[in-house]
């Protein structure tokens, strides 16, 4: 159901996020943002059997990767870990759709195989892209960009929040079920009783964490308002970033690239 | 059950985002008025709570697979149905951008279906009203047994009505909502079982949790202006992106076009547009794929869709090997850029 | 100089429960005074220091702080005064960044912001951790997280330092640094601990709880000399002053 409970070992897919320390890329959050959402809202605008059109797209994640010094491998991890909902709602296109729509010498292609290849494709793409906008600018950052840009506070400081305590809070889950796996031997999972009242002592230790934190951020002078100090203008140079790759959305999205490349090449070879 | 950015349209991603936005803004602002700070930290922790529990898998009775928490309903009755539904959205969040778990425009979708159902229709609803001053554990196995299934069913049958209302999916809509609504049933009836047994631990050891949320005023809530606005918002959204999107199969070119080609000729939209049909002309690769907009064509001809279906074994071709040396390029580039960039780097090292 | 002066007038405390947890706590620390506060698990020694600042309200009993007695009007004074350390970092580490944890308190308190900078560059200095301000704060040692709930509270300049557990956690030479650290500090100290050689290496006076009473008050050498009193109290005599054996 979820890619996040597959195991404790992908925590550490959020090691290194908050890179703070001199990003390779530096954009301001907000053009980062709005670059991103463009770019899902024109990948899923494509039609289900125009999967030639978005092909160019894969400028985008792949030049980000490569501007951002982003491990390929990081990424593709975890695209693979979070496939198999579109995987599993996507093959049924091609058991639904038999109607041919291109014929390659002796190959008929159905229409459902061509929009089970975009689903996938148009996953890839969007997914790598939602992740590539934490991996350049730091979780922290695009919280701050996105209370500029308009998202209440408390959801902002929640986020923050939420991302400290992930760590911490997963330690203590590791703890409680390394204890018990130490001392049930052969008998594997975990039974539905012993569940019960293991995630209810974590939730305890977690509302008294909750005490705790909240005595030392009143000791503070803690009013109900976190402040940050944290400015960034946006510059011209994150203008600039946005607009060029909104531009390229819009080309590719109006012209297919890919058909004007082939037939070019084809013309000249004839 | 997340919904995935590859399976919906943006008419629908952009619809739930806006009535999701609605229910943040509206549940911030609630927040905010009942002044009870205490809630900041306890709302990080706990959904920090939940994406721990999500990590711990536990054998479902009976059938020797295995399960995890969804915590929806945990939360709802801990934090009271506003804090519960915000932070039911940054653990989405969070999951969607750390852990690829559906997407960013999915990200509406999901947060509705996961959030909106537990937080604002089950809980107040039912598990408040079961539960109610007084729990026992017989209360809290009912309430939090029927509200997480109800929450569940509701919130299966939206990934239904979302998946198919985008249209990208081939399944068909009763085929989808059979598949989906009973596999939701059983995780429903092992996500009630969980939250009661965790609910009545923590009740047990600790009676006031349970009256730490704001929960009361839930009572008061002015549901039926919420809901009122809630479906304004979803069917001003929903209404206008989809008439973008069924007007023009293409609801982003369409507008597109709109704006630069038919809308007054003399628009500077125009003089642009009119200049890239020129290019496009005089490269003349393509008549039959040509840009629509040509004189008197005025956005009726199209690109795709109707027209990708006539079979056409040269542009198949031509496909394929355009779209070949189009993914080699990306590939280059990003080499290419891997490398200066690298280049950049490796210079001052020597120098610090 | 009378605002640094601390005093407890027989102070009653009992949780939502009815557990009691003081049953009438006296003391009076004044200016510049270095106070180790001992006692067995549940002696009450953190419920003790939570009222210090207002995190809990005496049910009996009164609390002075400076020119001010706790109360809800003037608590905000109070915590201004008093800089509390917790035991666990992580929960007085809950920004993205140390700096941003170390500005936490001066933004509350209105400051101006090249003041909030100057206050958090100046409070990280102090500690020795002034590289730690861009790191956030769950990948850093143990040591440094303490060193950073430290200048959390540094930031605020309070008159009063309490701390609840310093040395816990602490690999030896972190703990010898904190010890080295606390002794340079000019604040009036009271510090809550099973370490009792930290205690003698930074507090000159001791004050034993029992029970939620004072069962001991004096000059910290006095204290761990009476061996009949650190038995009865959980206590044992720290290490440094235990004869040698086997050598």
């Amino acid at each position: 159901m979820s890619g996040a409970g597959q195991a404790l070992g992908s925590l550490n897919g959020l090691d290194g996020l908050g890179r703070a320390d001199a990003p390779a890329l530096r954009v301001d959050p907000r053009a980062m943002i709005v670059t991103t959402f463009l770019f899902i809202a024109v990948v899923s605008s494509f039609d289900k059997y125009d999967l030639l059109g978005l092909l160019p797209l894969v400028l985008y994640p792949v030049s980000l990767m490569a501007l951002g010094r982003v491990s390929f491998r990081r990424i593709a991890r975890r695209l693979l870990v979070a496939s198999p909902f579109a995987v599993m709602i996507g093959i049924f296109n091609p058991v639904f759709d038999g109607r041919i729509i291109a014929e390659l010498g002796p190959l008929a292609v159905s229409g459902g195989w061509i929009s089970f290849a975009s689903i996938l494709v148009k996953f890839l793409l969007t997914v790598s892209a939602a992740l590539l906008l934490v991996e350049i600018c730091g979780f922290d950052a695009v919280c701050f960009g996105l209370g500029k840009m308009g998202v209440p506070r408390v959801l902002v400081s929640q986020l923050l929040f939420l991302k400290r305590y992930i760590h911490v809070a997963a330690d203590e889950a590791a703890r409680m079920v390394r204890a018990h796996a130490l001392r049930s031997f052969r008998r594997r999972g975990m039974s539905f009783r012993v569940f019960g009242s293991l995630c209810g002592q974590l939730l305890l230790r977690s509302l008294d964490r909750a005490q705790r934190i909240y005595n030392a951020m009143i000791s503070r002078g803690f009013s109900g308002r976190i402040h940050l100090l944290r400015e960034r203008s946006v510059r011209g140079g994150d203008i600039l970033f946005a607009s060029l790759w909104i531009g390229f959305f819009l080309l590719v999205r109006l012209y297919n690239i890919p058909l004007w490349i082939g037939t070019l090449v084809l013309g000249s070879l004839a | 059950m997340h919904m995935a950015d590859a399976l919906i349209s943006p008419a629908v991603g952009g619809t739930m985002w806006a009535v999701t936005a609605g229910l943040t803004a509206y549940s911030a602002k609630k927040i905010g008025a009942d002044l009870n700070e205490r809630i900041v930290p306890l709302m990080g922790v706990l959904g920090a709570f939940v994406f721990a529990a999500q990590m711990i898998n536990f054998t479902i009775p009976a059938t020797g697979s295995s399960g995890h928490l969804g915590g929806g309903m945990i939360l709802a009755m801990l934090l009271g149905p506003h804090a519960a539904f915000l932070t039911m959205a940054s653990v989405l969040a969070v999951q969607a951008l750390f852990f690829a778990d559906g997407g960013l425009l999915a990200l509406g979708c999901n947060i509705f279906n996961l959030g909106f159902f537990p937080c604002f229709v089950a809980y107040p609803f039912l598990c408040r009203r079961i539960v109610g001053a007084n729990p026992s554990a017989g209360r809290i196995l009912a309430g939090a047994m029927l509200s997480s299934i109800v929450a569940l069913q509701l919130g299966a049958f939206a990934v239904v009505l979302e998946t198919v209302a985008s249209g990208i999916s081939e399944l068909p809509f009763t085929t989808f909502a059979l598949l989906m609504q009973p596999i939701h049933l059983a995780i429903g009836v092992v996500e009630g079982l969980v939250t009661a047994a965790v609910i009545t631990f923590v009740w047990s050891a600790r009676p006031e949790v349970l009256h730490v949320a704001p929960g009361r005023e839930a009572g008061r809530l002015p549901m039926k202006k919420v809901l009122v606005g809630l479906v304004a918002i979803a069917v001003l959204t929903g209404g206008v992106l989809s008439w973008f999107a069924s007007t023009h199969p293409d609801g982003l070119e369409w507008s597109m076009l709109r704006t630069a080609g038919t809308e007054e000729l003399s628009g500077h939209g125009s003089a642009a547009h009119a200049a890239l049909a020129g290019i496009q002309e005089k490269i003349a690769l393509l008549p039959d794929y040509g840009f629509r907009a040509t004189p008197g064509g005025s956005g009726a001809g199209s690109r795709e869709g109707e027209s990708w279906p006539d079979i056409n074994a040269g542009r198949s071709v031509a496909g394929i090997v355009g779209g070949g040396l189009t993914l080699l390029l990306a590939g280059v580039v990003g080499i290419v850029l891997r490398r200066a960039g690298q280049a950049g780097r490796s210079r001052p090292t020597p120098e610090r | 100089m009378s605002h640094h002066i601390v005093e407890l007038k027989n102070l009653e405390f009992a949780y939502a429960d009815g557990t009691p947890a003081l049953r009438g706590v006296s003391f009076r620390i004044v200016h510049g005074e270095s106070v180790g506060l001992v006692g067995a698990n549940g002696a009450g020694k953190s419920t003790l220091l939570l009222h210090l600042n207002g995190c809990l309200f005496p049910v009996g009993g009164t609390v002075q702080v400076g020119d001010y007695p706790l109360t809800r009007k003037n608590v905000d004074d109070v915590r201004r005064r008093v800089g509390m350390v917790f035991q666990d970092p992580d929960d007085q580490l809950f920004m993205p960044r140390v700096f941003d944890d170390v500005a936490f308190g001066p933004l509350n308190l209105g400051l101006p912001r090249d003041e909030v900078e100057s206050r958090v560059h100046g409070a990280l200095r102090q500690v020795g951790a002034d590289h730690l301000a861009e790191r956030p704060p769950y990948k850093i040692s143990g040591g440094e997280k303490r060193a950073a709930a430290i200048a959390t509270v540094l930031s605020m300049s309070p008159d009063i330092l309490v701390m609840d557990e310093p040395s816990s956690g602490l690999d030896p030479l972190s703990r010898r640094q904190l010890i080295e650290l606390l002794r340079r500090f000019r604040h009036t100290k009271i510090i809550a601990t099973h370490d009792l050689d930290l205690v003698l290496d930074v507090c000159e006076r001791t004050i034993v709880l029992n029970g939620g009473r004072v069962a001991a008050d004096g000059p910290t050498a006095e204290i761990f000399r009476d061996e009949a009193l650190l038995m009865a109290n959980h206590l044992e005599k720290p290490l440094r002053m235990q004869p040698l054996a086997g050598c």
